[in-house]
């Protein structure tokens, strides 16, 4: 069993109303970053998981998205990276 | 009747909806504690408004893994009637007893108002006391109502008649936005596809004394009690 980090990212889906994405892209545009076309605000999670390897944390870590971690009907996960810790 | 009013870590109308139920309809109710496995008996359950767990992750995210809610979703399975109002629906939509998520609201702004509804239903259990198309005032009062499905569920919840609430404008202000939170089809309140789940953003406890405002959530309670005669 070893500890490994692992780090998630949930975004809103695209083709969503993201009124805070929009809220920040359009301080963006006021602070002259003109070329923003579009941003999208979501959750970083960063779990420390003990499992027997990387693959058996990654897929925990899959079913952890699908039950909590995001909601499927609004939103996408993507597991970023899993390190040992 | 019994009604069982959960209050969860963070809920804050649990108290305003045992008033309505107690004080202003004169039925029994009892307040269920989160950790408890037990509805009491209750005929009807009522998941309240508020910020349970603080909305961490997502409104309604955790209170949906609360040991009461393995029974309040038995219940609901075997067709006890469950009102879910603003939290609560929240809760009832990460619970999977309703179709589709409730978002931030599109003007990033928490919205603290009385707000003009249509009745569109007059069907269900919850809705018989009122006449169809007609026009209410309940107060709402969130930060995350925008309600939101993919076309298919918004088709389906149409076509079989489960939109119930509708925010709509007056006739005063016909023109004026009316849409409170940027809600798709502008809907404010649906049922599940057996009709005895009601999730609503609205607040009909909150409706319930002439002196607070409006009267409008009564119907709402009399026709539960119309329909559930025990």
């Amino acid at each position: 069993m070893s500890r490994y980090r692992v780090a998630v990212q949930v975004v809103p889906r695209r083709g969503l109303l993201d009124p805070q994405g929009k809220a920040v892209a359009d301080a963006l545009h006021t602070l002259g970053f003109g070329g923003v076309a579009a941003v999208h605000v979501g959750r970083h999670l960063v779990l420390d998981v003990d499992a027997a390897d990387a693959d058996t944390a990654r897929r925990q870590t899959r079913e952890m998205c699908e039950r909590l971690l995001a909601n499927p009907v609004t939103e996408d996960y993507e597991i970023a990276e899993v390190t040992p810790s | 009747m019994k009604f069982g009013i959960v209050t969860f870590p963070g809920s804050n109308c649990d108290y305003d909806t045992f008033h309505a139920v107690v004080d202003t309809l004169g039925e029994e109710a009892v307040l269920l504690w989160h950790k408890d496995h037990d509805l009491q008996g209750s005929d009807v359950v009522i998941l309240p408004g508020g910020f349970s767990y603080g909305d961490y992750l997502r409104p309604g995210a955790i209170a949906r893994f609360s040991p009461i809610m393995q029974e309040v979703v038995q219940h609901a399975d075997r067709g006890g009637p469950v009102i879910a109002i603003c939290n609560g629906f929240q809760i009832a939509c990460e619970a999977g007893l309703l179709p589709g998520a409730l978002l931030r609201n599109a003007s990033l702004k928490f919205v603290c108002a009385p707000i003009h509804l249509h009745v569109e239903s007059t069907d269900s259990m919850f809705t018989s006391r009122y006449e169809r198309g007609q026009s209410i005032v309940l107060p709402i009062a969130h930060g995350d109502g925008r309600y939101s499905a993919d076309d298919e569920t918004l088709d389906r919840l149409e076509g079989e008649g489960r939109v119930v609430f509708r925010y709509a404008p007056s006739a005063l202000e016909a023109e004026e936005a009316y849409n409170p939170n940027g809600s798709m089809r502008d809907i404010a309140g649906i049922l599940n596809g057996a009709g005895n789940v009601l999730g609503m953003m609205p607040h009909p406890e909150r409706a319930v004394d002439a002196l607070l405002g409006s009267t409008d959530g009564l119907p709402l309670f009399e026709s539960i009690l119309q329909r559930v005669a025990v």
